[in-house]
């Protein structure tokens, strides 16, 4: 088995890029016509330099101009704070990976998406990577020309998981959040024998006489309540 | 028994040598399995390979099931182990420059050892480990917690690319599996100082790994795998194997190390610097006695809590290393079983007979070097 495949792993601002097969044909890549219009900073880390020559100059036709190479890993430290780039491109077959995975774990790493490129057609693996978070899953490899479009389909898809999962996140604290005001509210009924609306305002006034969220107030009060039951 | 082809990834490291053995003594043929094994770049490389399904089973670090269970690093997915492929076989060791710098220190001697580096003035010490979730560096961590003002840095450099790194300068010290530390000595770049059993002195370091719902759905053939790589370390644990042992994965293509790189792992003589007597260690590397494929779930929530996991974290690790799994596929071809699935980690200080299904099963000892014991109920 070749293994070709490319990931995406984000943090913060940036975007790391394990990748490899450039030389097969053929990209079935998600369709998506959105504009970089940012300029990336790019780090290649790749010690034959007849690759890198070929990398750099697909990345600066493709309007990328800002590249850096590299070779030796034990740079990379000092030349990622030196140079800040968005993303970093590596051959899924250099073992440095593992290095540059470990200085993600010092940045935040909660958030990151893969793009992956491999050299066989299979429904349930697609899916199982789709599952998994994957932005872009490319069978059959990545061709030079293509670098750009699939970076910025992986970057697109990327920010779009990003978007939903802030959402979702989003959705589910204000779920949580209205359970935890009707317990408080429920409390307040039970105890005070107050209304649900006379309950809410007394939430409310507390919360603002305090400078503090409803939310927090209610939480205070279920966690009293929970304590002294 | 219809035949199955495995995809079975690996790291080329001395203790993949489960695998390789099953493979080419016709422990897996025995099982009707063809195993298939591929060789992996990196760990995270072999762990997204396993993850997606592009791999059926894998050779993994032990703390990266853990690790994935606990949603820490990579792609998300259920990993389970199914079974502990080897137990111990790192070494610690320092640049020749550092090693002149902190004196004459006994081998093996721990405590010793920490406090010669901690009297050492200047920067930071820059410390090569293979991998972030890796037991070296969860036991690099757990020693250097003792010396809380010792300042080091942590970082992550390919094994055999090890002793290039202590020779650019680029680390002052290592933590690595064989065969890297000793090529490190042959290359004069480096001494030893101390082995992995000198922190904890039963770590579970490999094992064999797969999807939890791959096991799920291929009970059989999962079966098959675990029972293939239980007799292959039975063979390998045998003292009369080991120099036919060494000559296998001296020639396999798996591995391309030379012999002499694999004896001192296989045989437990560790070289600790240039033109010194090779030291003797006990259990250097261990891959079936003392129930050494055993995937202790206790031996999980360890590394779950040195990965800072909180009780649900610890509990989702236990799970993870399959016992019943071990129990269920293992029992049939004799293998022992300890009358519990879980043990106090750091507990014991000299082999220990305890209660198993044949009655008959000593325990090696597993203390740590500071006396903690640790209990996960």
């Amino acid at each position: 088995m070749r293994a070709l495949y490319a990931g995406f792993l984000c943090w913060k601002s940036w975007i790391w890029v394990v990748m490899t097969g450039l030389e097969v044909d053929l990209v079935h890549a998600f369709a998506n016509d959105s504009h970089m219009n940012q300029n990336l900073r790019i780090l290649v880390v790749e010690p034959n330099s007849e690759r890198v020559r070929e990398i750099v100059d697909a990345l600066k036709n493709a309007g990328w101009s800002d590249v850096k190479a590299l070779a030796q890993i034990s740079a990379l430290d000092r030349t990622v704070k030196e140079f800040h780039p968005d993303i970093v491109l590596i051959d899924l077959a250099n073992p440095d990976r593992d290095t540059l995975e470990h200085i993600s774990y010092a940045t935040e790493t909660s958030k990151r998406a893969v793009a992956l490129f491999v050299d066989q057609t299979d429904d349930d693996l697609t899916q199982a990577a789709l599952n998994a978070g994957v932005s872009a899953y490319v069978v059959d490899g990545l061709k030079m020309e293509r670098i750009k479009p699939v970076l910025e389909t992986a970057i697109a898809r990327f920010k779009m998981m990003r978007q939903m999962q802030s959402e979702l996140d989003a959705a589910k604290q204000a779920l949580e959040d209205r359970k935890t005001i009707d317990r408080a509210k429920g409390i307040l009924m039970r105890r005070r024998g107050m209304s649900e609306d006379e309950a809410y305002n007394l939430l409310r006034k507390t919360a603002m006489g305090q400078g503090r969220k409803v939310i927090d107030v209610a939480q205070a009060l279920v966690t009293a309540s929970d304590l002294l039951s | 028994m219809s035949h199955t082809v495995l995809n079975c990834g690996y790291v080329p490291l001395v203790d993949c040598a489960p695998l390789v053995i099953a493979k080419e003594l016709g422990f897996a043929a025995e099982e009707a399995l063809t195993l298939n094994l591929v060789r992996q770049p990196s760990w995270s490389a072999l762990r997204d390979m396993l993850a997606l399904g592009h791999l059926d089973a894998a050779q993994m670090l032990s703390p990266m099931p853990v690790a994935m269970s606990i949603g820490l690093g990579g792609l998300p997915a259920q990993v389970d182990t199914l079974m502990v492929l080897s137990v111990n076989g790192t070494v610690f060791g320092v640049s020749n420059a550092l090693a002149a710098d902190i004196g004459v220190v006994p081998f093996g001697d721990a405590h010793a050892l920490l406090k010669a580096l901690h009297a050492r003035k200047g920067k930071p010490l820059r410390i090569g480990v293979p991998f972030h979730y890796s037991m070296h560096r969860l036991l690099l961590s757990y020693w250097t917690a003792a010396a809380p003002d010792l300042r080091i840095e942590e970082i992550t450099v390919p094994p055999p690319r090890m002793a290039d790194a202590v020779a650019d300068g680029f680390v002052d010290a290592f933590w690595v599996g064989e065969p890297w530390g000793s090529v490190a000595v042959q290359q004069n770049v480096a001494q030893l100082m101390m082995t992995g059993c000198d922190v904890w002195q039963f770590a579970p370091e490999k094992v064999l790994a797969a999807r939890h719902d791959w096991v799920d759905a291929n009970e059989d053939a999962a079966r098959r795998l675990m029972r293939a790589v239980f007799q292959a370390s039975a063979w390998l644990d045998a003292p009369k194997n080991k120099p036919l042992a060494v000559e296998i994965l001296g020639r396999s293509e798996h591995l391309s190390v030379s012999p002499d790189l694999i004896d001192p792992a296989l045989t437990g003589h560790i070289v600790p610097k240039q033109n010194a007597t090779p030291i003797a260690i006990e259990r250097f590397l261990q891959f079936h006695k003392h129930a050494a494929t055993f995937p202790w779930r206790s031996q999980a929530a360890w590394i779950a809590h040195q990965l800072g996991a909180d009780a649900a974290g610890i509990a989702k690790a236990k799970a993870c290393f399959r016992s019943d799994l071990y129990r269920k596929n293992l029992s049939g071809i004799g293998a022992d079983m300890p009358g519990a699935s879980e043990k106090e980690e750091g507990a014991l200080r000299f082999e220990t007979a305890v209660a198993s299904t044949r009655g008959h099963m000593i325990l090696a000892p597993d203390a740590f070097f500071d006396g903690r014991t640790f209990d996960f109920p």
